[in-house]
């Protein structure tokens, strides 16, 4: 029995009384820690880096794109050589082409077209058709059944020796390394973001131990454990830090919605087929949803846990 | 239950504020500690409950060796000390009620396990109708008996109290003393840090220590 009991109460009124208790306060007060400028830096970063890491995705799903657009086209040059009838050269080989099995299609540029593809870089007005200019075929390989390409290079050489396969695997790789540099360069981006705003955090915590000090005393006095403690922070900056993903979370959500809506109304426009070339139409698709669920729910963890982990190890360093 | 045995404390190069301390605290004992304004008093108590470490010595409570506790078993003995503090330390942002009910919180108790608990304390000293105000708006006299609710609530076995009359009138002064041996008669040894000769005259069994130029001199 505790000993105020034999003096007072009445228990009645006691549970009268009992119901009125509103519920608990933290113990780490929210005006005490910078909350709206953290919760704004965090949103920033947790947008920043949604951002970034949709690019990655989007980029590197484009790229299979192009590679893959790529992959299904070759061509073939018929070089004009002294005593060789071009224009057959260019009929043989295309017939050789057609033959071919994975073969889909053999495009047999006019020479006024393989002309009009060196204008970019003689200029117009050049009067080219005296020139020995290359002729072109452009053949359409099929996806599903695969041309043996070294075989295909065996049948040209042998109808016309004066032509040149080019299967683009350079074009294809270097397509490939500009994929990859991008990619990393946004994931490059991402963990600086993540590092930036584990800073920007760690020192919030701080600034929001030093400003606490005097409850962290009293609860060390009262008998609370160094991790109870930690605890109390961590929850304030765990909800700070859920805040500031949902706002940085939604607004990137926001963000490729709308750049979705306008890369569909510039769509046929010379700056949209780049854009679309470069990102396909914004569209980040499930995957990029659960990305930034994903990083949200992260920045709200790694807020949380970062800012338990300083108050653990500052109260340690005191102890 | 607490022992000093040649404790010295010395704040950076300077003398010794503390020299060769020697005591025994026995349980459901009760002990009036007082002395001049600067002798010591405070610095003995924030031993007491570990917020320093003597330069030299050795200080047992319950037990254990203060100087081979980890910090885990400084809570976990600090649990078993109830503080009054001469300036309350009670905290701002909560309520009296959430002040008095801290302790059991810090325990992990369910806030309904305790609840009565609380407003009965707060009844007996006097505050039931402030449960809801915050420290802010109390008298000093309100503020004290806060604290020596809160200091009660986890009914410790050791009570430890900074001037706990420093800021009331004689009869709240009475009243608190009363607190006290009523709590010590329900079996926790009490340690009452005062300058207040007329408080320490009205329970004359109480056990005097008297701290003077760093020394304690103990009055049976």
């Amino acid at each position: 029995m505790r000993f105020w009991s034999s003096i007072r109460p009445a228990a009645s009124d006691v549970d009268e009384d009992a119901e009125e208790i509103p519920s608990q306060s933290a113990l780490v007060p929210a005006d005490s820690v910078a909350g709206r400028s953290l919760v704004i830096v965090i949103a920033i970063m947790t947008f920043l880096a949604a951002l970034a890491a949709n690019v990655a995705i989007l980029v590197a799903d484009a790229s299979v794109e192009w590679r893959s657009d790529v992959a299904r086209e070759a061509t073939v040059q018929v070089r004009p050589i002294p005593g060789r009838n071009v224009e057959a050269d260019v009929k043989d080989a295309a017939e050789a082409m057609r033959r071919t099995p994975g073969v889909r299609e053999a495009r047999v540029y006019a020479k006024s077209e393989s002309e009009a593809l060196l204008t970019p870089w003689l200029g117009e007005g050049l009067n080219l058709s005296e020139l020995p200019t290359p002729r072109m075929i452009v053949l359409k390989l099929d996806a599903e059944n695969r041309a043996d390409l070294d075989k295909l290079r065996m049948e040209l050489e042998r109808a016309v020796p004066n032509a040149v396969l080019d299967d683009h695997h350079v074009f294809i790789e270097r397509l490939g390394d500009m994929a990859r540099a991008a990619v990393a360069i946004a994931a490059l981006i991402f963990v600086f973001i993540l590092a930036a705003m584990a800073v920007a955090v760690a020192s919030a915590t701080r600034a929001a131990v030093a400003t606490n000090r005097e409850i962290v005393e009293v609860l060390h006095i009262v008998g609370a454990a160094d991790p109870f403690i930690a605890r109390e922070f961590q929850h304030r900056f765990m909800a700070l830090g859920f805040r500031g993903a949902l706002i940085g979370g939604g607004g990137a959500i926001a963000f490729f919605a709308l750049a979705q809506f306008f890369a569909q109304r510039w769509r046929a426009t010379g700056g949209g087929d780049q854009m679309e070339a470069m990102f396909g139409d914004f569209t980040i698709g499930p995957s990029g949803f659960v990305v930034i669920f994903l990083l949200a729910g992260g920045v709200a963890a790694l807020t949380g846990y970062l800012s338990q982990f300083i108050v653990l190890r500052h109260l340690q360093r005191l102890g | 239950m607490l022992t000093f045995e040649n404790v010295g404390l010395r704040y950076g190069v300077g003398a010794e504020t503390l020299r060769d301390v020697n005591f025994q605290i026995e349980p459901r004992s009760f002990q009036f500690l007082t002395g001049p304004s600067g002798a010591g008093k405070t610095t003995l108590m924030r031993l007491i409950i570990m917020a320093l470490r003597p330069t030299r010595g050795l200080i047992n409570i319950f037990g254990k060796d203060t100087a081979a506790l980890s910090n885990e078993d400084v809570a976990e003995t600090r649990r078993k000390i109830g503080v009054v503090f001469q300036d309350f330390r009670l905290l701002d942002h909560l309520t009296l009620y959430e002040n008095v009910a801290l302790p059991l919180r810090v325990l992990g108790r369910e806030e309904s396990t305790y609840r009565a608990e609380v407003l009965e304390l707060l009844r007996w000293v006097g505050l039931g109708e402030r449960a809801h105000a915050f420290p802010t708006v109390l008298s000093g006299g309100e503020k004290q008996r806060a604290a020596i609710a809160r200091a009660l609530i986890s009914q410790p076995k050791l009570l430890l109290a900074d001037e706990p009359t420093g800021n009331v009138d004689p009869t709240l002064a009475r009243r608190i003393l009363r607190l006290f041996i009523e709590l010590h008669r329900s079996g926790t040894a009490v340690i009452i840090a005062t300058h207040d000769l007329s408080l320490m005259d009205q329970y004359e069994d109480a056990r005097r220590l008297v701290l003077a130029d760093g020394r304690l001199h103990i009055f049976e």
